[in-house]
Formats: structure tokens, C-alpha cells, sequence
């Protein structure tokens, strides 16, 4: 359904040029929730950014149902990291939720229940006509979640949403996240740093080199569904994948083990 | 790795970094030429505008003109005694009004007390335009160098008194319980720590309290006859000569350009190391 | 010092120090009896008698109407250019030499110009006047809080395929406001000072036109009136703006109550 093809950012020209991204390419199937994850500063919001058609690539392109993405397409929706920096804080929880409706070709009525389905999906219901900034960043975070989910996507592109967010409230929101898909039936590409958040969500992981970045590897995560924080984290193939993915990482010259599901494309 | 504003960038495929560096170059001239075929564009159209009669030349001198007199002008004595005559009002307006808003401020800004006591007194003063001190000036100094110097320092007073005042409240109270704590006295405190706390503040206050001092130096001569470039003005208008009156109000930008951007330069540089959300305090 | 006899000092000096500041004021004027300097009680008196009401509406109010109308063209102008300016870097490039002139030359510079290039000394120049002069604080405040719009809202917006009209409309503005009200705060008390400039200058009624009457005919109270009357002006004008700020700010305050 969404292809990445052989996408590569460079930024800033002549001394300053920066290759941000050398070569990525990966596919994600509707319905499945793909992770990225990578060393810092290995270029996931770049690319993520360039999915969403916020960015261009240098080379490559981004397919999306076999046609190029060029501007952000309608039927994605992104959230970003900083939660409290992308919702107008002149405006209600509601009125935030109701931005993206807005230019959409709906009924008034319609509208208003999608407000209303999505910020109870999120369990905010209660905080409609508070303001963003009188609730907690995990709170202010499922705002954006709500948002995105009143939209209506078929994509949902996640940019390390839970990283500035407690630890006890990120296993919420992940729960949240897994929850939503089901419901909702939405695809999902996630960008994370943590590792543990990768295995726990995904069906497939991709991990990324550091800058100039390509893809290491993609994984695929037998983990039985649901998912559960405490259950699933116990089970001896959650360790074995996180092993897996952290050595990836931390020593980028590990050759690839014979479990790992390769895709076309893939440098192992 | 700095990221770009989304949308400014264009999708440059497979080039060599060769080209990206002319590129570079290119953008950065493009860039300067703005601004100065900006204001190239802006004469020929007045000139344009005066010349074809949209405006009559009698209300409108054409651009030629205007510089032509400013040039003549520049060549006579007359126009630079004028000019320092302005300079000099609004130097020694700026100076009183520094020499007593900073320490007063100071004082005030040190004490919560004395801001107390003063505050209503202050927040009365400050509204009234200085333009309507003119006529009791008139009457009261006279029409010379003392009035004008009283204008321009009564208007350049009040943001600098405010400014010191913000600033020297807004000094970081960790680093004076510090110095507190170390056994510092008051006064070194004051010295140490709050003053080069608040010079950036009082920078800012320069800047502002330097545009007023000028506007009211220049007013004072508009209306009072004291010599200066307003008092030029005047005349030119009285006299019917006006291609000599935009010449002068041309020049008389100039000399506030130059200001601003002088005081404006000396408040950057001494911004650059106090800590990030500085901007004007808003009065 | 205790910290209540500290606070009780403070609320002491805050009440004590004004009225004996206006105390000194009046027994200094009986005493020195000097015409230049009446007394705060024959000011307060002429001033009563001036402006309330019986000569309001016939300088105070055209005064208002300038204020006004100089005020609001102002606003209208300067956000207007300040949104594209702030958005548009070439055209920022482009307008900033004219506007670094503009808004660096002293306003009485142009009064005698004003005066022959609009061939009148009626509410058009002075409107002109006032407004053109009190666009700058806007224009620079609004070209400030546009640029300085939080990159990632705008990304969401994008995102969400909000058309750029909407953009400017609903996350724009609304995000520069605070920027654009602290601009035309000072354009409001710019606009009083531009009024008592050109009414001085050249007028037949306003307040500006009475300080200049009661100059030529030697009257020192009516001045000192005048004066009292501008100055209160400025006061109650920028109180009555403040006052639509807390309202239309109200988010605002709380929001960086929330991040400090």
C-alpha cells in the first residue's frame, strides 16, 4: 500500500550540505503497524517528514497506493513529538480536534460526532472545552491523537509521540495506540527511539543505520496479539527481539540471524 | 543537522555538490540585490509619480530635485549648524534623561517600597506627551537651547526609567542569593551582579528613550524656533520653498536612521550573551 | 522588619506618597502665586469647567474622532502588510530599507509636508497623518509574531491539508495576537501624541488647537487644563485597551502561565 523507494535526503548546499538519509526502502501492507527505530540523530523524522509529503526527497519517492506523494495526502494524518507545540492554544480541546475537519466536505452535525468519537476514543471526553495547556502532557498528547483520529486517516504516522511523556503514562498510550488501530483499522508507521516500544508495538520493525542513514534491517514480530504490557514483556520472545534490535543498533556490524523476515530492497 | 522550513525546498535529483555550491553563491547575491533594487525601484517611481504630473511638481518636487537641493544644501554651513544644532539638542536630552533615569531606577527597581510609593506618581507622569509640554515651555523657559533640552529630556525619561527599573528586577534572584549566601554585601551585589543583569535592559531603554530625544529636539525647533533642523523646516515652509522642505525632511530621516541604527547596533551586541527570551519589554 | 509591617509599609508608602507629592504641589503654587503655575485646585476647577462638558464636543470629541480613525487605518494597514511581510522573506528583504527609513524619521518632519501635499489642514491630513505614522508599531509587532509562529503548528496544519487561507486565518493570526495587541498598545498612545502634534501645529478645533490658543492669548490655566486633559486621555484610552486585552488574552496568559 505505502512503498518507500530508494528515498535519500540531502540538505543545505556546497560546504554545508548535510546527507541526511543515504538510501531507505521499505513497504508497509494496509492494516499493519510498522516501527522505525535507529540511533539518534539517524534521520527517522526526516523520513518521516518525507512520507508525510511534508518534505521532499532528494532522490527517490514515496508511493502511496501507487501514486507519488508529493503533498500531504489526504488519507494521512501525523503526529508529532512535541505534543504541546502542535495544538493552538487560543483553542479548546475541541476546537483543536475540529482544525483538520474543518476544509473537509462535511455536514456540521457530522463533523461534531467525529469531534465527539474521537476524544472519546481517547478517554477525554470529560476535558472537551479545557484549554491544551490546563492538562498533562500525556493528556495533551491524546488530544493530538484524537486529532488525528477524527481526521479519519487510513495512515497514521506517529514521530516518537510518547518520548517526552512519563514512562508509566507512555505504556497507556501505547495501549491506547494498539487499541486505536483495531478499532479504527488504520494503518500505522511509527517512529520510536525505545526499543522495548518498537517490539511491543509492531508487526515488523525496521532499523535504520546512523546518518548517512539505510536500512539494517527489517524485522517481523511473531509476538501473539493482544498485546499486553506485563504478559507479552515476559514472554522469553520479547527478550530475544529487543536483544536483537539493541545489538542492532549499539553494533552496527552484527550480521543478520536467519529470523528476521528480509524484504525486498533490504541491506543486510 | 538544521531542519528547513517545510515547502522551501525544491527536489534537486542527482546533482553534484559542485553546482550546489555555485547555487549557494548565487542565492546569497540574489538575496543582497533585493533590498537595493527595492529602493531603486522606489526613487524611480517618485520620480515618475512627480515628473508625469500625477502629483504637480509644485507639491511633489521630483527625486532629481529633492537630492539635487539636499546636495546643495549639504555644501552650505548654514544646513550643518543646523544639523549639529539638532544633534546637540538631542545629545544632551538623551544624556540628562540617562544620567537620571538610570540611577533613579536603579533605586526604584531595588526597592519594592520606593517602587510602591512612586508608582501611582509615575504611572500619570508617564502618559503625558511631551508635545503638550510645548506651549508651557513657550511661556515658561522661552523659545532656546533650555526648552528644547527639557522636552527631549522629560520624553527620553520615561522608557529609560521603566527599562532600568525591569531590568534591574529582573536580575536572576539564584545568583543574587548566591553572592548572599558567600557574604556579598548590598552594595557589591548592585555592582556585581544586578547592574550587568540589567544593561541589556537599559540598552534597549537607550534605544528607545534616543528616538524620542530626537523626535522632541527636532519638535522643539518645529515649534519653538529654537535652531535646528526643525527650525529649518519651518522656515522653508513659511518661505514657500519646497523643494528645500522635503530636502531637509530627507536629510532629517537620514539623521534618525543613522541613530537608530547606531543605537540599535550598541543594544545587539550588548544582547548577545544574556540569556535567551529577551525582547522589548513592553510598555 | 517583619513581613507584615513590611507590606504595611509598602501600602502606606503607595497611598501616602502621592497625595503628598500633590500636597507640596499646591502649597508650593500658593505660595510662590505665580501666574506660569496656578494651583492644582483653579486647574481642577478649569478643567471641570472646560472639558466636562461644555467645551467636550467641541474639541475633545473631534480629537477622539482622529485618534480614532488614525488608530484604526493603522491597525487595517499594518496587519494587513505585516502578515505577508512576516511570512515572505524576499518580500521582507524587499520592504525593509523603506520601512527602517520610515519608521527611524521623526513624525513632525512631515507635518509641513503633509500639509502641501494633501492641500489641507482638515481631517484628512491629520487622519493621514496620525495613521501613517502609528502603522509602524503595528506593522513591526505583526511581522515579529508572524515569524515567530511556532514551526510545528504550522507543519500540522500543512499535514492536515489546511489550505493556506485557512492557515493564515485560523493558526496566523491567532497565534501573532498577543504580538500584534502589545504593537497596537503602542500605536494607540503614538496615536494621542500624533494628534496633539498636528492639531498644534495646524488646526481650528481639537485639544492640540486649544493648548495652541491658550498660548497665543497668554491664558496659563486652560493650558495647564489642556495639558491635564491630554494626559488623562492617554491614561484612560490605554486603561480601556488593556481592559479588551485581558479578554481577548485571556488564553494567552494562561498558556505561559503553564510553560514558565
Amino acid at each position: 500500500m505505502l512503498e518507500i523507494r530508494d528515498v535519500g535526503k540531502t540538505y543545505g548546499s556546497g560546504a554545508g550540505e548535510t546527507r541526511a538519509i543515504e538510501r531507505v526502502s521499505f513497504t508497509i501492507e494496509a492494516g499493519e503497524l510498522v516501527c522505525v527505530v535507529g540511533p539518534s540523530g539517524c534521520g527517522k523524522t526526516t523520513l518521516l517528514k518525507c512520507v508525510a509529503g511534508l518534505l521532499r526527497p532528494t532522490e527517490g519517492e514515496i508511493v502511496l497506493r501507487g501514486r507519488q506523494v508529493t503533498d500531504p495526502p489526504e488519507e494521512m494524518a501525523l503526529v508529532f513529538q512535541e505534543y504541546s507545540r502542535s495544538l493552538m492554544p487560543w483553542a479548546s480541546v475541541r476546537d483543536n480536534v475540529l482544525l483538520p475537519l474543518r476544509h473537509k466536505d462535511l455536514s456540521k452535525r457530522r463533523r461534531a460526532e467525529l469531534v465527539e468519537e474521537a476524544v472519546g476514543a481517547v478517554g477525554l471526553t470529560r476535558f472537551m472545552d479545557r484549554y491544551p495547556w490546563q492538562l498533562s502532557g500525556g493528556m495533551q498528547q491524546r488530544v493530538a491523537i484524537a486529532r488525528a483520529l477524527a481526521y479519519q486517516p487510513e495512515i497514521l504516522l506517529m514521530d516518537e509521540p510518547f518520548a517526552s511523556v512519563d514512562a508509566q503514562t507512555r505504556g497507556d498510550l501505547e495501549d491506547l495506540v494498539l487499541r486505536v488501530r483495531d478499532e479504527f483499522e488504520i494503518t500505522i508507521l511509527f517512529v520510536t527511539h525505545d526499543i522495548d516500544e518498537s517490539v511491543y508495538l509492531s508487526d515488523r520493525i525496521v532499523v535504520l543505520t546512523h546518518a548517512p542513514t539505510e536500512v539494517r534491517e527489517v524485522i517481523g514480530v511473531d509476538l501473539p496479539r493482544p498485546r499486553d504490557q506485563i504478559e507479552t514483556k515476559e514472554l522469553a520472545e520479547f527478550a530475544r527481539l529487543r536483544a536483537h534490535v539493541y545489538r542492532l543498533i549499539k553494533r552496527q556490524l552484527e550480521p543478520a540471524p536467519e529470523t528476521s523476515v528480509p524484504l525486498r530492497g533490504t541491506d543486510v | 543537522m538544521r531542519l528547513r522550513r517545510p515547502g522551501d525546498d525544491s527536489a534537486r535529483s542527482g546533482r553534484g555538490r559542485v553546482s550546489g555550491r555555485a547555487r549557494g553563491v548565487a542565492l546569497r547575491a540574489v538575496d543582497a540585490a533585493v533590498p537595493v533594487v527595492s529602493v531603486l525601484a522606489a526613487a524611480g517611481i517618485w520620480e515618475a509619480v512627480s515628473r508625469a504630473g500625477l502629483i504637480d511638481e509644485r507639491d511633489l518636487p521630483a527625486m532629481s530635485t529633492t537630492v539635487g537641493e539636499l546636495w546643495s544644501l549639504v555644501q552650505t554651513s548654514a544646513f550643518w549648524t543646523a544639523f549639529g544644532y539638532t544633534v546637540r539638542g538631542w545629545a544632551i536630552g538623551l544624556g540628562l534623561a540617562a544620567a537620571l533615569a538610570v540611577p533613579i531606577g536603579i533605586g526604584l527597581g531595588s526597592s519594592p517600597i520606593a517602587a510602591a510609593a512612586f508608582r501611582v506618581p509615575i504611572e500619570f507622569l508617564r502618559p503625558i506627551p511631551s508635545a503638550a509640554l510645548i506651549p508651557l515651555l513657550f511661556l515658561t523657559l522661552g523659545t532656546n537651547l533650555k526648552s528644547e533640552v527639557f522636552l527631549a529630556t522629560f520624553g527620553a525619561f520615561w522608557p529609560l526609567l521603566v527599562q532600568t527599573m525591569y531590568g534591574v528586577r529582573d536580575v536572576d534572584p539564584v545568583a543574587v542569593d548566591t553572592a548572599r549566601s558567600f557574604g556579598v554585601g548590598r552594595a557589591e551585589r548592585l555592582y556585581r551582579i544586578t547592574l550587568p543583569g540589567a544593561v541589556p535592559y537599559i540598552a534597549t531603554g537607550v534605544r528607545i528613550s534616543s528616538t524620542v530625544s530626537l523626535i522632541l529636539a527636532f519638535t522643539a525647533e518645529l515649534f519653538m524656533g529654537t535652531p535646528g533642523l526643525g527650525q529649518a523646516v519651518n522656515v522653508a515652509q513659511a518661505y514657500g520653498l519646497t523643494d528645500q522642505l522635503y530636502a531637509l525632511a530627507l536629510a532629517t530621516g537620514f539623521l534618525g536612521v543613522a541613530i537608530h541604527a547606531a543605537t540599535t547596533a550598541v543594544e545587539r551586541r550588548l544582547l548577545r550573551w544574556h540569556p535567551s527570551q529577551r525582547g522589548e519589554v513592553r510598555t | 522588619m517583619t513581613a507584615r509591617a513590611y507590606r504595611a509599609v509598602k501600602v502606606a508608602a503607595e497611598l501616602a506618597v502621592p497625595l503628598a507629592i500633590l500636597a507640596a504641589w499646591q502649597l508650593w503654587t500658593v505660595a510662590s502665586d505665580s501666574a506660569k503655575f496656578p494651583r492644582p485646585t483653579t486647574i481642577a476647577v478649569e478643567f471641570r469647567r472646560l472639558w466636562l462638558f461644555s467645551e467636550f464636543g467641541t474639541h475633545v470629541a473631534p480629537s477622539l474622532e482622529r485618534i480614532g480613525l488614525g488608530f484604526a487605518i493603522a491597525v487595517l494597514v499594518g496587519v494587513a502588510l505585516g502578515v505577508p511581510l512576516g511570512l515572505s522573506g524576499v518580500a521582507r528583504r524587499a520592504a525593509m530599507p523603506h520601512i527602517e527609513y520610515w519608521r527611524a524619521i521623526p513624525p513632525p518632519a512631515l507635518l509641513p509636508i503633509s500639509i502641501v501635499l494633501l492641500h489641507s489642514i482638515g481631517n484628512l491630513q491629520k487622519v493621514s497623518f496620525i495613521a501613517f505614522f502609528c502603522i509602524f508599531p503595528v506593522l513591526l509587532n505583526t511581522i515579529d509574531g508572524v515569524r515567530g509562529i511556532e514551526p510545528v503548528l504550522l507543519e500540522t496544519a500543512r499535514s492536515y491539508g489546511v489550505p493556506p487561507l485557512a492557515r493564515i486565518r485560523r493558526i496566523v493570526l491567532p497565534a501573532a495576537l498577543p504580538q500584534i495587541v502589545a504593537g497596537m498598545r503602542n500605536s494607540l498612545a503614538l496615536a494621542v501624541i500624533m494628534m496633539v502634534l498636528s492639531e498644534y501645529f495646524s488646526s481650528t478645533n481639537g485639544v492640540g488647537y486649544v493648548l495652541l490658543i491658550s498660548k497665543n492669548t497668554f491664558q496659563l490655566v486652560p493650558m495647564w487644563a489642556a495639558i491635564l486633559l491630554i494626559g488623562l486621555l492617554g491614561y484612560v484610552l490605554n486603561l480601556l485597551f488593556l481592559l479588551v486585552e485581558r479578554r481577548v488574552l485571556a488564553w494567552h496568559r494562561g498558556w505561559r502561565a503553564s510553560v514558565a
